[in-house]
């Protein structure tokens, strides 16, 4: 089933896909434990006319033990996973260069602040779905919604967040690898909500110096 | 018990009343039951029809649907072939308001964008309010509360008749919303504003009133139920049926009773808030108008994760029921398993963040709802491994109702291990949204409840119609039913992890997915499968229920008081209010000539076993 994964080119896609593998083994075996388990005992203790019957109600260290085991493990799986979270969410690696994404019914509005790195200026340029970052060098995108709520999803970089009317969302990615990908829709937003399709475009340094040259020629 | 023997036994009189009172406006809980399973299966088959069409535009997306669709010589030349043609020949000449109903949701038989999000809108709140929740809490807390407790009626039949029709009345609003102009619901089951809170952003607009209104009443119907169920189960039952005798089952539908009690007014308010942003040009869930969006999904989930446990917890009560029956064996861990259940029915109410780790909640709240989903996940397990525990050292008869039943504990598993992933909130980033959640709520909510329903189903049967349900055909029923379910429903797990999203309607718009194509076509021809088994099941249920051989009272020798009541029981139930003198699973107790105990009999076990009942 691992196979299935989309590529990762971002600094921590490798992380989570780490912790998909971890959850992935652990489960797997639990599940065939426990089939296995049931399978047995199916087979073993079908159906016989006059078969002896173990008659209990159950056993109090047992239930002790994999309740105390269950718990545990979860616990400790909640635990390791809380860093990984936090570094993606919650924190904000300092970054030069900041995006703003807008969601709306039925394309992701891409807003750049222009060699003077503020908002709201006259060097900003603006397009519908075409994010240009550069390669290896962290990104900050200011997430928001105009219509209803979308989510900003690029596989790739195992990255999703919803973007909301009224909320200026911040975050972050370092994409470690050129080139194109997509940047899909993930929260239904109306009739158009399939096919709502964004494309991401790393560029390697070289190409983004050319590409910032070409959009704001007179600086 | 004292407050339980001090009940007032009244043998009901009116047991010959006219067919309106008999069999529409009956107060008889166990007729209310049979009002609620009919409802239930024929809105199963709509809801399940819905889906074959969302199937369809799945596996072929924007194909003309077969039969009811326009031919290739008609899409290339322009020239009619078929019938079906000529009809929609005759459609397009016709302006838009004069065109019919399926030509303005289907032009040309192929599914349009907005009736495709209607689809999967409809398909779930079907599945979820009309038929999980009618069948299992509707019908078989009815049914099954006073027969177990041994009690004659519910504790307010008349409230208990209000209950139904008042979902009756839900459910006809609920259907009127497919016919209005702009088409029915479409913003998903879950109903997130801003963009169910203006109709602007959908163009429909009746029809999601229409569902605010129609799941109002269902609250209110549900309402009714679960006060009934909590009086009855606290205050009725029989002489010596003290709580730690209950059967899990009524444990489970008493648990259940109290989380909608508590949940659905909290659906109920959020309900009455859209539909005043809708209506009344309130801004509840407006952020331009000073609300916010995100407070319809915290009063959404909060509802909505005890709901999850209101549609799995009967089932689990019913499938240790059948388990320990076929097994002829106690319960393993009797306490345990009602604990674990208790302890669902608390943490339940502290674990709804996880729906919303990717909403734009504080990320600081993801950890904490990430820790109380994880303990949340413990009891289910302690449950799975106390339904091993009482296979083990059994004597397992394959009898319909233990197949199902075993086909829910294997399947729960599944879905419960998926739900881990899901609740780690870094790889929650990656899946959220995606088939891999489709995948997990059906291993939960087909996988365990439904299969849950048709265990129940099998084994109460007997009892309900006094006829028994053709075994040969509920075999064939379960069979294909076990192997399409897998096929339709594990290969949404490799979808989910290639990051294929829910609720598109074209997944060859994009490049990352068109590697799915064929996996989504052999998902839609097992859907198909599945799907007409269905049909085998309803067939098998209806032929038996006039044509199926008669039975006996106790036919699977179980210990629980339903099966001491005549067959079908009467109104009023029993002859005589029973008196409970043991626990529900003393299966081959030492001393017994038999390898049952019937919870009524006064015969004495043998006290070598380590059981404390």
């Amino acid at each position: 089933m691992l196979d299935w994964l989309p590529p990762s080119i971002s600094t921590v896609g490798g992380e989570i896909d780490k912790f998909f593998y971890v959850i992935y083994y652990i489960t797997t075996v639990v599940f065939f434990l426990v089939a296995g388990t049931m399978i047995y005992f199916l087979i073993r203790y079908r159906y016989k006319e006059g078969r002896e019957v173990k008659y209990t109600h159950g056993n109090t260290t047992l239930e002790i033990i994999w309740t105390v085991v269950t718990l545990v493990a979860l616990i400790v799986l909640a635990l390791v996973s809380k860093p990984l979270w936090s570094k993606i969410k919650q924190e904000l690696p300092p970054s030069s260069t900041v995006v703003q994404v807008t969601g709306k019914q039925f394309n992701w509005e891409i807003l750049y602040p222009g060699p003077d790195g503020m908002f709201g200026t006259e060097d900003d340029y603006q397009i519908d779905n075409l994010l240009h970052v550069p390669v290896n060098q962290v990104v900050h995108i200011k997430l928001k919604a105009l219509d209803v709520i979308h989510s900003f999803f690029v596989p790739v970089l195992r990255l999703k967040q919803d973007a909301l009317p009224g909320r200026e969302i911040m975050m972050w990615f370092e994409a470690n690898k050129p080139g194109e990908y997509e940047i899909p829709c993930a929260e239904l937003c109306g009739f158009g909500h399939s096919g709502m399709l964004g494309k991401l475009i790393v560029h390697s340094a070289e190409d983004y110096d050319a590409w910032v040259k070409s959009t704001w020629p007179e600086n | 018990m004292s407050e339980a023997a001090a009940v007032k036994d009244t043998p009901i009189e009116h047991a010959h009343q006219g067919f309106l009172k008999t069999y529409i406006f009956s107060t008889d809980h166990k007729m209310i039951a049979k009002q609620f399973l009919l409802l239930g299966l024929v809105m199963l088959m709509l809801g399940g029809g819905l889906v074959m069409l969302l199937r369809w535009q799945l596996a072929y997306p924007d194909k003309p649907l077969p039969l009811i669709g326009i031919s290739e010589t008609y899409m290339e030349t322009g020239e009619t072939e078929t019938a079906m043609d000529r009809y929609w020949d005759e459609q397009f000449s016709k302006p838009e308001k004069e065109q019919s109903w399926i030509a303005t949701r289907m032009p040309a038989g192929v599914i349009s964008p907005n009736f495709y999000n209607t689809l999967f809108t409809m398909h779930a709140t079907i599945m979820i309010f009309f038929v999980v929740m009618p069948i299992l809490v509707g019908c078989f807390g009815n049914f099954l509360i006073p027969l177990m407790i041994g009690t004659r009626d519910m504790a307010f039949p008349v409230l208990n008749m209000l209950s139904f029709w008042v979902a009756v009345v839900s459910g006809v609003i609920i259907l009127i919303g497919f016919f209005v102009p702009g088409g029915h619901a479409a913003t998903g089951w879950t109903a997130y504003p801003p963009l169910s809170a203006d109709p602007t952003w959908t163009g429909v607009d009746w029809g999601q009133n229409l569902w605010c209104f129609s799941l109002i009443f269902l609250g209110i119907s549900s309402m009714m139920g679960s006060i009934n169920y909590i009086t009855t189960i606290i205050n009725m039952r029989a002489p010596g049926m003290t709580f730690m005798r209950l059967p899990l089952t009524i444990w489970s539908l008493f648990i259940v009773a109290i989380l909608l009690l508590l949940a659905l007014p909290v659906l109920t308010s959020a309900l009455a808030m859209l539909l005043f942003d809708r209506m009344a040009g309130t801004s509840f869930f407006n952020a331009s108008g000073g609300g916010d969006p995100l407070l319809w999904q915290h009063l959404f989930w909060f509802f909505g994760h005890p709901e999850v446990y209101v549609l799995i917890l009967p089932a689990m009560g019913i499938g240790s029921e059948i388990l320990s029956v076929f097994s002829r064996k106690p319960i393993f861990g009797y306490h345990a398993m009602v604990y674990a259940m208790v302890s669902i029915a608390g943490l339940g109410w502290i674990v709804w963040g996880h729906h919303m780790f990717q909403s734009g909640m504080n990320p600081a709240l993801g950890t904490t709802f990430m820790i109380s989903t994880m303990v949340i996940a413990v009891p289910s397990a302690i449950k799975t491994f106390n339904w091993l525990g009482t296979l083990w050292g059994g004597n397992i008869q394959f009898t319909v109702p233990m197949l199902n039943a075993l086909a829910f504990v294997s399947m729960f598993v599944i879905g419960g291990l998926s739900g881990i992933y899901m609740a780690s909130t870094p790889v929650d980033i990656f899946i959220h949204d995606t088939y891999y959640i489709v995948a997990h709520i059906h291993y939960v909510v087909f996988g365990g409840s439904l299969f849950g329903i048709f265990a129940a189903i099998t084994f109460w049967f007997p009892k309900m119609f006094g006829r028994m349900l053709g075994s040969k055909l509920g075999k064939i029923h379960f069979w294909i039913t076990f192997a399409a379910f897998n096929c339709t429903f594990f290969p949404m797990h490799i979808l989910g992890v290639g990051g294929h999203m829910r609720r598109i309607a074209n997944p060859l718009q994009y490049e990352f997915l068109q590697q799915f194509e064929g996996l989504n076509i052999f998902i839609t021809m097992s859907a198909f499968t599945l799907g007409m088994a269905q049909l085998i099941f309803i067939f098998n249920v209806f032929y038996s229920m006039f044509k199926g051989k008669k039975a006996e009272d106790n036919p699977w020798k179980a210990n629980t008081v339903e099966w001491t009541a005549a067959t079908p029981p009467p109104h009023g139930n029993f002859a005589e209010i029973p008196t409970i003198y043991h626990g529900p699973y003393e299966y081959n107790a030492p001393g017994i000539d038999e390898d049952y105990l019937p919870q009524t009999s006064q015969a004495t076990i043998a006290t070598d076993g380590n059981g404390k009942q």
